[in-house]
């Protein structure tokens, strides 16, 4: 043997790009060459276009619906209403969250931009010739867009169809208008311990309504095979497999003969998860068409009427010691789901896992009840860019921990490190019923402060505020915190499932006889590069290069199933899988090798790529090796190939964490915000590929920002929508993002097989209560404990002129 | 509606195509010339991810009737490299993480590299105004502003070799 040429241990593992390393993205040959394959790429022979006609009003019956005019048109091919559906049962749909929705109108109207006939035609401009020819008279009714008012005794009744029933998805309903109430923790012990507190903050936080809003909107191409009785649909499914059992369920169709593809999807952030009723309306008119149904949605259309997010009315109640420890937390919240309940969160969990709302913190009794209501506004309730209802309820007890701060008149950085969850505490289980799994949260907060130099930057306020005092300036400065704590994965089996189907997911992998690979997934990526992640995984567990390892997710022929990608649940549930398909891949390997080495599978030991004989480095067989030999040798009680599947139910969620600083500087007179520093500390635990994790988290700050500083879905009292289109609604532009400063802790998650805890929506999680309270930080000193977000230039001013701060 | 025929220069090819006056310069590129780079985000001006080059100009496509395009040169992201010689643009933006779900990804290439050639030297302000009529949702623009500063690096860089081997 020449040493001289044989790589080195170091050098092998470097040639597998496997993880931590932040390896390129496989992705992105494609995509800058324009040739990505997004639904609305798609092109089939005889491919029909379809769109639908849509209420102008929020609530109101419909008296007659004339199609004649539209049909008339040369051009268009069908006009669907509900009066077709209901022969096959398909003008009410089941929504994720156990209600059902109109798929068209069926008798009335309750949100502007309902769907209400679907008009089918050669093009899309011919389509929108035939929508605007349908003719629908509506009867007006009142508007409830207050969700206060849902529930007065004479307030308009929404939901005709279940006004007399008193038990709902999730139990008892006390009003027409009601949902459900759920409840966490210990009503009672928590009364008693706020009654008997030194100091209690109380506060109403709202975390108003908005939308993820993804660059590509929803969109499908169905396609009914009547030769092969075969259903294809193209879509923008988070979650191709449930998109499938669905469709299967809704139409009688076999799920056999359903077969779902997400091709490239443009973004997600929670918008795609959900079952729409254009989806619907493309699989009906493709059966009686007989040719492909392309519908996708234009952003009027994404923002008025798919998959908003939030919308939180939550009322908090925090106890402590003089000293600040913190003795109870109690909320209620009044939930606005709009006209159907459709949020996509597991079944047993109608406020999502709005009851992490504990946050970082050692608090040993709490309760927490949600009442969701319905109004006239769109349905959705979509976890945007979170795991369910989290960022709801880390802002929440964010927001808290700051109200608290200042009652106590304690410094809020101290206050939330006196009642950190401390490290010797984990597995940590939460007053409210959660098992958190790892975290060091003192370090992270300790790390954060000094990379920021807190004390530096509490002077440097303190100057200004009397530079402004002083009338030498009209700017206020502003210092956010905040630390988070996710709760992410859903989730195992026996709490986790949407629709009766648990939450686990899937890995399949087949190592080809050259010892290259290709592995398949049942989660979807929408641009957090699963192709080269997962192939980063599978590399450190099977020894070959993760350039050498083909990843397919989204077709739900080839795929095995899995619950889609959301909530951060890919790295924990399908990573996990993949490190568990690999490792049975690597059990295979061995006993291969084991013969081939004449030696048994115990005298051998894995080493990075290959099997060595244990005292004997020099005899190896490599996992390319070991790849051939399984396809051309004949080994006594081993099967040829060499092929794993693994589906992994999680034992527990996973609880990445984080710290993060906000530093802007406010113009009272203008409300004008001026971002002069953000600082993230994430800790996702194991780390697979560093660049993803911060493109990550840039992406989800700038979500955060959007958010927290301008972005809404408003109403007026009519129900109208006065954010319907990009003028209205705020995405940040390169020009007013800012530059971010990234950092890491890592603790790893003790359950996960490599340890990784999902981080792609920690940064909107974190980042929404930093943002925000920097706005409250500014004014502090003159008396702000709340104000709601968005934190525009125009509430900003606002809060300065109600402060008295405007001469 | 009656058509007509719309002859542009797409990618340095010359096509004439038979459109409706009202089809949008997008859905002809998209729709009847397969060029399915330029993407629709907002169908109002607003997004860019449908920005192509016409006439040495970044434009909307989304907001340009195809007859307005009529004798018109257009460039669109399929047509700045070749899977063998990547643009350096296309080239940077895969080295510095600037793209995740890719939607954006062409329209602010091709803003890229027009800006590129109204500002060869950009500070990262002047690229952050420069690329601001262009959204994207997932990268928070810090490494599409790495990646358009390390192209202009890249692309001045290739202006020296040539000059040099032309010297």
């Amino acid at each position: 043997m020449d040493d001289v040429k044989t790589p080195s241990r170091e050098e092998r593992k470097s040639a597998l790009s496997g993880l931590g390393t932040s390896r390129k993205r496989v992705e992105d040959a494609r995509f800058t060459q324009g040739k990505g394959n997004y639904v609305d790429d798609i092109k089939l022979k005889g491919m029909l276009f379809g769109d639908f006609v849509r209420s102008p009003v929020a609530h109101a019956r419909v008296k007659n619906i004339d199609t004649s005019a539209a049909l008339a048109l040369p051009g268009v091919h069908a006009v669907l209403t509900a009066a077709d559906l209901e022969p096959l049962g398909l003008h009410w749909m089941p929504t994720l969250a156990g209600d059902k929705q109109m798929v068209l109108a069926d008798g009335k109207v309750l949100f502007q931009g309902q769907e209400v006939a679907f008009v089918v035609g050669d093009d899309r401009y011919a389509v929108a010739d035939g929508v605007s020819l349908v003719e629908v008279e509506y009867e007006e009714l009142a508007v409830v867009t207050d969700p206060f008012k849902a529930e007065l005794k004479d307030a308009p009744i929404l939901r005709e169809d279940i006004a007399d029933q008193k038990e709902g998805a999730h139990g008892a309903r006390r009003h027409p208008n009601h949902i459900f109430t759920w409840e966490a923790g210990e009503k009672e012990e928590t009364n008693k311990v706020l009654e008997e507190a030194e100091v209690v903050a109380d506060e109403m936080v709202y975390y108003h309504r908005t939308h993820p809003c993804p660059l590509e909107t929803c969109g499908c191409v169905a396609s009914m095979d009547k030769v092969n009785g075969k259903l294809t649909v193209w879509g923008t499914f988070q979650a191709p497999h449930a998109v499938r059992t669905v469709a299967s369920l809704i139409s009688s169709i076999p799920e056999h003969n359903i077969r779902i593809i997400s091709p490239d999807i443009g973004g997600g952030f929670g918008n795609k998860v959900g079952v729409y009723p254009g989806y619907v309306c493309s699989i009906v008119a493709s059966i009686v068409t007989g040719v492909p149904i392309k519908w996708v949605e234009d952003r009027m259309d994404n923002l008025m009427a798919t998959a908003f997010a939030r919308d939180y009315w939550m009322h908090g109640k925090i106890s402590a010691t003089k000293e600040g420890k913190i003795t109870g937390l109690w909320c209620h919240t009044t939930a606005d789901h709009g006209a159907f309940d459709a949020c996509a969160d597991p079944t047993k969990f109608p406020a999502g896992f709005m009851n992490i709302c504990t946050g970082s913190y050692d608090i040993p009794v709490a309760y927490l009840a949600v009442d969701g209501v319905y109004t006239n506004k769109a349905p959705g309730g979509v976890a945007y860019r979170c795991s369910f209802r989290v960022t709801e309820a880390s802002y929440f007890i964010e927001r808290m921990i700051e109200v608290l701060a200042q009652k106590l008149g304690m410094d809020s950085a101290e206050l939330r490190s006196k009642n950190f969850i401390k490290k010797e505490q984990f597995p940590y289980t939460s007053a409210l019923g959660w098992e958190y799994d790892s975290g060091d949260y003192h370090q992270a907060w300790e790390k954060a402060m000094k990379s920021v130099n807190y004390k530096q930057l509490r002077e440097d306020q303190a100057k200004q505020l009397q530079l402004f005092k002083d009338g030498k300036s009209r700017k206020l400065m502003g210092i956010g915190l905040s630390h988070f704590t996710e709760i992410v994965g859903a989730g195992p089996v026996k709490n986790c499932d949407i629709l009766g189907l648990g939450m686990f997911d899937a890995c399949e992998i087949r190592i080809h006889p050259t010892g290259s690979a290709i592995a398949r997934l049942g989660t979807i990526s929408q641009g957090q590069g699963h192709a080269t992640t997962f192939a980063q995984i599978l590399a450190s567990e099977i020894g070959i290069p993760a350039s050498d390892i083909t990843l397919e997710e989204g077709d739900t022929d080839t795929a095995p199933y899995g619950l889609g990608t959301y909530g951060s649940r890919s790295t924990p549930v399908a990573g996990a899988a993949t490190a568990m398909a690999g490792r049975k891949i690597r059990a295979k390997a061995q006993m291969i090798a084991a013969y081939l080495l004449e030696v048994h599978d115990d005298d051998l030991e894995w080493d990075v790529d290959r099997f060595s004989v244990k005292g004997a480095p020099e005899k190896f067989k490599t996992m390319k090796e070991i790849a051939f030999a399984s396809y051309n040798q004949a080994i006594p009680g081993v099967e040829p190939g060499l092929e794993a599947v693994s589906y992994y139910d999680p034992p527990n969620m996973t609880y990445p964490n984080g710290a993060y600083v906000v530093v802007m500087e406010i113009d009272v007179d203008t409300g004008v915000s001026d971002i002069k520093q953000v600082y993230a500390l994430d800790d996702c635990g194991t780390r697979i590929n560093p660049m993803i994790i911060e493109g990550q988290v840039h992406g989800g700050l700038t979500e955060a920002l959007a958010i927290s500083m301008g972005q809404e879905i408003a109403y007026d009292e009519q129900g109208n929508v006065m954010t319907g289109t990009l003028m209205d609604f705020f995405i940040p532009t390169a020009w007013e993002t800012p530059n971010y400063e990234t950092d890491y802790t890592e603790t790893p998650s003790p359950h996960h097989p490599i340890g990784a805890k999902g981080v792609g929506e920690s940064p909107n999680v974190g980042g929404v209560s930093a943002f925000s309270n920097a706005v409250h930080d500014a004014f502090k000193p003159f008396g702000l404990t709340q104000a709601h977000m968005p934190h525009d230039h125009w509430r900003v001013w606002k809060i300065a002129k109600d402060l008295g701060l405007h001469s | 509606m009656e058509k007509i025929n719309v002859t542009m220069t797409v990618n340095g090819k010359e096509e004439t195509l038979s459109v409706e006056p009202r089809t949008l310069l997008v859905h002809a590129l998209r729709e009847h010339l397969d060029y399915t780079g330029a993407h629709i985000g907002c169908s109002s001006s607003h997004c860019g991810a449908c920005t192509i080059d016409m006439n040495g100009k970044s434009v909307k496509s989304c907001t340009v009737f195809a007859p307005q395009a009529e004798g018109a040169e257009i460039l669109t992201v399929e047509g700045i490299g070749s899977p063998d010689k990547l643009h350096a643009i296309q080239e940077m933006f895969k080295e510095h993480h600037g793209l995740q779900c890719g939607y954006c990804t062409p329209g602010m290439i091709m803003r890229s590299y027009r800006f590129l050639q109204e500002n060869p030297n950009p500070t990262e302000e002047e690229v952050r105004f420069g690329i601001s009529g262009n959204l994207c949702r997932c990268t928070g623009y810090q490494n599409i502003v790495k990646s358009i500063m390390a192209a202009a690096d890249k692309i001045r860089d290739e202006v020296n070799v040539e000059k040099k081997e032309i010297a």
